[in-house]
C-alpha cells in the first residue's frame, strides 16, 4: 500500500525513459572503452586511451561529469529541452575535446604517431546522437528549422576544421597528406551521385508517365528495373566493363568524350541503372494517387492531355516522385563508393586504399564525408518533401 | 437546345445506355434519375464527349458535338461533379480561374470574374480566394464547384450527383442556390440524381433512366401522376406519392377567399408544407400572407385533400 502511494507521490520526471534505458546503456560502454587509440606509426594496432589521459586534471573531471549527467538526463523523463541541451552540449564537447585529447596525447617531435578516436568515443558519440535525434524526432521541428539546425551544424564542423583543433587527428593527418586527392575525389564523388540522379530524373519521370498510362507497359519496365535492382552493386560495375569498352571501342567519338570500360563512365551507367527503380516506380505510385475526381474534372474543363500531365497530374504525384528522389540520391551517395573498384574515383578510392593499406584512418577519411553527404542529403529531402506535401 | 438522338453506349457487351433519345430544351433544368448503375453519368458524360457514344448523335444548337475538338467542346459547357474534383494544390481563386485561364482571358478579366462568382455564392473574395481546398467546409468546396463550373459563362451545366457528399440542411440550400443562379443566368442544366426528391425539386423535366433506358421524360407533376412503369412509380415510393404532388405546387396559385384564424403560412411554402402544418396545428384553414405580411384569403384542408388526388 505504502508502495503504491509513493510511486504516486513521485514526479514525473524521475521515472524511467524506455529509449533512454538503451541510450544510457551504449553511453556507459562509451564510458568504459578506450576513448583514443594511440599508435606509433599509421598501421600497427595503437595502445587503449582513457578520457582522463587524453585530458588531465580538472577538464577531464569536468567532460566526465558532463557525459554522466546526459546519463541521467537521457534515463529519466526531464523536459525535452533539458536532452536537447544536454545531448547537444555533449556532442559539442565530445568533437571539440577529441581534438584536444590528440593534441595532449600526441609524443612530442614524432611524425609517425597517431592518434585516432576509439570505440569509446564513437559510442558516446552514437548514444548522444540518438538523443539528440529522439529529441529533435519528439519535438516536432518545422522543416526549415531542421535545415537550420543542419546548417548550424556544418557551420560549427567547418569551424573546428578551420581552427586546426583537430589537426592532431589521425584522420586529418591523412588528410593533410592528400588534400588535393581528396577535393578532386570529392568532386568525383558528387559528380557520380548527382550526375546519376539527374540523369534518372530525366529519363525516369518521362518513363513512369509512360508506364502509367500504358499498363502493358508497366508490368514488364517495373519487372526489368526490379531485376536490375536486385544484381550486386559490384557485380554492375563489373557487368559493365565489357559493354562500355565495346562502345568506347566501336562508336566514333566516344571515347573522346570519356567513355571507357572502366572509370567514371561506366560507374554513372550503374549508379543511374540502380536510380531508376525508384524514380519511375514512384512516378507510377504518385500519378495513380492522384485524385481521381481532379483528373474527371480537368477532363471534364477541357484542359488537354498534356495540360493535364503537367498542370494536376504531376504537381499532385510530385510529393511522392520527390519522396524517390531522395532514396535514390541517399542510396547513391553510399553506392558511389563502389566505383573506386573499377576506377571510378570518389571517397571510396581512400576506403579501399585504407582497406589494402589496413589503415583505417585512410578508410575514415572516406568514409566520413560520405555518410555526412548522405545524413545531409536527407536531412534536407526530407525537409522539401514536407514543405511541398 | 441539346438534342439526344438515338444514342447507344456498349461496353463490351454491356448495353451502359441503350438508344436514348430526347431533347432539352433551352434554359430548363432536365434532371436525369434512376437507380445506380442505370446509365445516367455514362448518358450525361456523351454531352461533352467525355464518353463517346457507340451510336446515335447529339447535337447543341443543331451542331453535332463531334464537330469541334473535345476540348473545345467541354470547354464551353460547365462541369461539376459529386465530391467536386477541386484541384487539392491550387487555391479557390486559382480552380475556379480554370477555364477562362485555358480560354487565354487576360489576368484582369480573370481576377474579376472569381470575385464576382464568390460573392454571387457569398462567399467573400478577400477571406476565400486565398485559401485551399481543405481549408474549405464540405459545402463551401461544393459552391466553389459549381462557381468554377460557371467560370466562362456557359450556356450548358453538366452536373453529376452534385449535391450527394453534402448534409441535409445545407444540401437544401445547395439546391436553392442552384434554383436562383439557373433562374438569373438562363443555364441550361443537366442534373444527374439518384434522389427522385431532388428530381422533383429541381427538374423542369425529368429523365427516368432504367438498365440504360429512358422509361420515361416528362415534366414532375407528370411523372408523380402518370408514372410510365412499375419502376417509376417504385422509383416514387407509392407511399409519398400523395405528398411529392403536393410539394409541386405553391400557396400563392391555391388562395382561396374566406378567413381563418391561428398562425398564419407564407404564400411562398408549398402545398405539402401547408398541408403539414394544418395537419400539425389540427387546424381545418389557415390564413396566407405574402412576404410583406398582408393576408390575401386562406387555404382549407379540405382543398389540399382534394389537390393531393391522382390527376384524372
Ligand atoms: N468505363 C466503363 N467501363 C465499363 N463499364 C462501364 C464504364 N462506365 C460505366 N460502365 C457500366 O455502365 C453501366 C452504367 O454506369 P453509369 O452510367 O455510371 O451508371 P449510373 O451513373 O446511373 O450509376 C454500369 O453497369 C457500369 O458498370
Ligand atoms: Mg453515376
Amino acid at each position: 500500500m505504502t508502495d503504491v502511494t509513493n510511486l504516486r507521490d513521485r514526479p514525473a520526471w524521475l521515472t524511467l525513459d524506455k529509449l533512454g534505458v538503451l541510450i544510457a546503456l551504449i553511453a556507459v560502454a562509451g564510458l568504459a572503452l578506450p576513448f583514443a587509440l594511440l599508435k606509433a606509426n599509421r598501421i600497427v594496432p595503437g595502445e587503449a586511451r582513457g578520457i582522463l589521459d587524453g585530458l588531465p586534471g580538472g577538464p577531464g573531471f569536468l567532460f566526465l561529469a558532463l557525459l554522466i549527467a546526459c546519463i541521467l538526463a537521457a534515463l529519466l523523463r526531464v523536459p525535452n529541452l533539458v536532452k536537447l541541451g544536454a545531448s547537444a552540449t555533449a556532442l559539442l564537447a565530445l568533437f571539440l575535446l577529441i581534438g584536444v585529447a590528440a593534441s595532449n596525447l600526441m609524443p612530442p617531435e614524432n611524425n609517425y604517431a597517431r592518434v585516432s578516436p576509439s570505440s569509446g568515443f564513437w559510442l558516446l558519440v552514437f548514444a548522444n546522437s540518438l538523443m539528440l535525434a529522439d529529441v529533435l524526432t519528439r519535438l516536432r521541428l518545422g522543416p526549415w528549422i531542421r535545415i537550420g539546425i543542419l546548417l548550424g551544424v556544418c557551420v560549427v564542423v567547418t569551424l573546428l576544421l578551420w581552427s586546426g583543433s583537430w589537426n592532431d587527428l589521425s584522420i586529418l593527418q591523412e588528410y593533410a597528406t592528400r588534400s588535393r586527392a581528396f577535393w578532386q575525389e570529392a568532386r568525383t564523388h558528387i559528380l557520380l551521385t548527382f550526375g546519376s540522379v539527374a540523369a534518372a530524373i530525366l529519363v525516369g519521370i518521362p518513363m513512369g508517365v509512360l508506364c502509367y498510362r500504358r499498363k502493358a507497359l508497366r508490368a514488364a519496365v517495373l519487372n526489368v528495373l526490379n531485376i536490375v535492382q536486385t544484381i550486386p552493386s559490384i557485380a554492375l560495375f563489373g557487368l559493365l566493363i565489357a559493354p562500355m569498352a565495346w562502345i568506347a571501342a566501336t562508336i566514333p567519338g566516344a571515347s573522346a568524350i570519356g567513355i571507357s570500360g572502366i572509370g567514371t563512365a561506366p560507374a554513372l551507367v550503374a549508379l543511374f541503372a540502380y536510380s531508376l527503380l525508384p524514380v519511375v516506380s514512384n512516378t507510377v505510385v504518385g500519378l495513380l494517387g492522384v485524385s481521381a475526381a481532379a483528373v474527371d474534372a480537368a477532363r471534364g474543363m477541357g484542359m488537354t492531355r498534356r495540360q493535364r500531365m503537367l498542370g494536376v497530374e504531376l504537381p499532385l504525384a510530385f510529393p511522392v516522385i520527390l519522396t524517390g528522389i531522395r532514396i535514390v540520391l541517399v542510396q547513391n551517395i553510399g553506392l558511389a563508393t563502389i566505383a573506386a573498384l573499377i576506377g571510378g574515383g570518389g571517397f571510396g578510392v581512400f576506403v579501399f586504399q585504407g582497406i589494402g593499406q589496413t589503415a583505417m584512418d585512410l578508410v575514415l577519411l572516406g568514409a566520413v564525408p560520405t555518410v555526412a553527404l548522405a545524413f545531409a542529403a536527407a536531412v534536407v529531402l526530407d525537409a522539401v518533401v514536407e514543405m511541398i506535401s | 437546345m441539346i438534342e439526344i438522338d438515338g444514342v447507344s453506349k456498349a461496353y463490351g457487351d454491356n448495353l451502359a445506355v441503350n438508344d436514348v433519345s430526347l431533347t432539352i430544351q433551352p434554359h430548363t433544368i432536365c434532371a436525369v434519375v434512376g437507380t445506380s448503375g442505370s446509365g445516367k453519368t455514362t448518358l450525361m458524360r456523351m454531352i461533352n464527349r467525355l464518353v463517346e457514344p457507340t451510336s446515335g448523335q447529339i447535337r447543341i444548337d443543331s451542331e453535332d458535338v463531334t464537330a469541334v475538338p473535345a476540348h473545345e467542346l467541354r470547354r464551353r459547357i460547365g462541369y461539376a461533379i459529386q465530391g467536386n474534383g477541386l484541384f487539392p494544390h491550387k487555391n479557390v481563386g486559382q480552380n475556379i480561374a480554370t477555364v477562362p485561364r485555358l480560354l487565354g482571358w487576360n489576368e484582369k478579366r480573370i481576377s474579376a470574374r472569381v470575385d464576382e462568382l464568390l460573392e454571387l455564392f457569398q462567399l467573400d473574395p478577400h477571406m476565400f480566394r486565398d485559401r485551399m481546398p481543405h481549408e474549405l467546409s464540405g459545402g463551401q468546396q461544393q459552391r466553389v464547384g459549381v462557381a468554377r463550373a460557371l467560370a466562362a459563362k456557359p450556356n450548358i451545366l453538366l452536373m453529376d450527383e452534385p449535391f450527394g457528399a453534402l448534409d441535409p440542411v445545407i444540401r437544401t440550400r445547395a439546391q436553392d442556390d442552384l434554383l436562383a443562379i439557373q433562374q438569373r443566368f438562363g443555364t441550361t442544366i443537366v442534373l444527374v440524381t439518384h434522389d427522385m426528391e431532388e428530381a422533383i425539386h429541381l427538374g423542369d423535366r425529368i429523365a427516368v433512366m432504367d438498365e440504360g433506358k429512358l422509361v420515361q421524360f416528362a415534366p414532375p407533376a407528370e411523372i408523380i401522376g402518370n408514372p410510365a412503369s412499375d419502376f417509376v412509380a417504385e422509383l416514387l415510393g407509392p407511399s409519398d406519392r400523395a405528398f411529392r404532388l403536393l410539394s409541386l405546387s405553391r400557396l400563392a396559385d391555391h388562395v382561396e377567399s374566406g378567413e381563418a384564424t391561428g398562425e398564419p403560412l407564407p404564400s411562398t411554402a408549398s402545398l405539402r408544407d401547408a398541408y403539414s402544418e394544418l395537419l400539425w396545428s389540427g387546424r381545418t384553414a389557415a390564413p396566407v400572407v405574402t412576404a410583406a405580411g398582408d393576408v390575401i384569403g386562406r387555404i382549407r384542408l379540405e382543398s389540399l385533400t382534394r389537390l393531393a388526388m391522382a390527376p384524372k
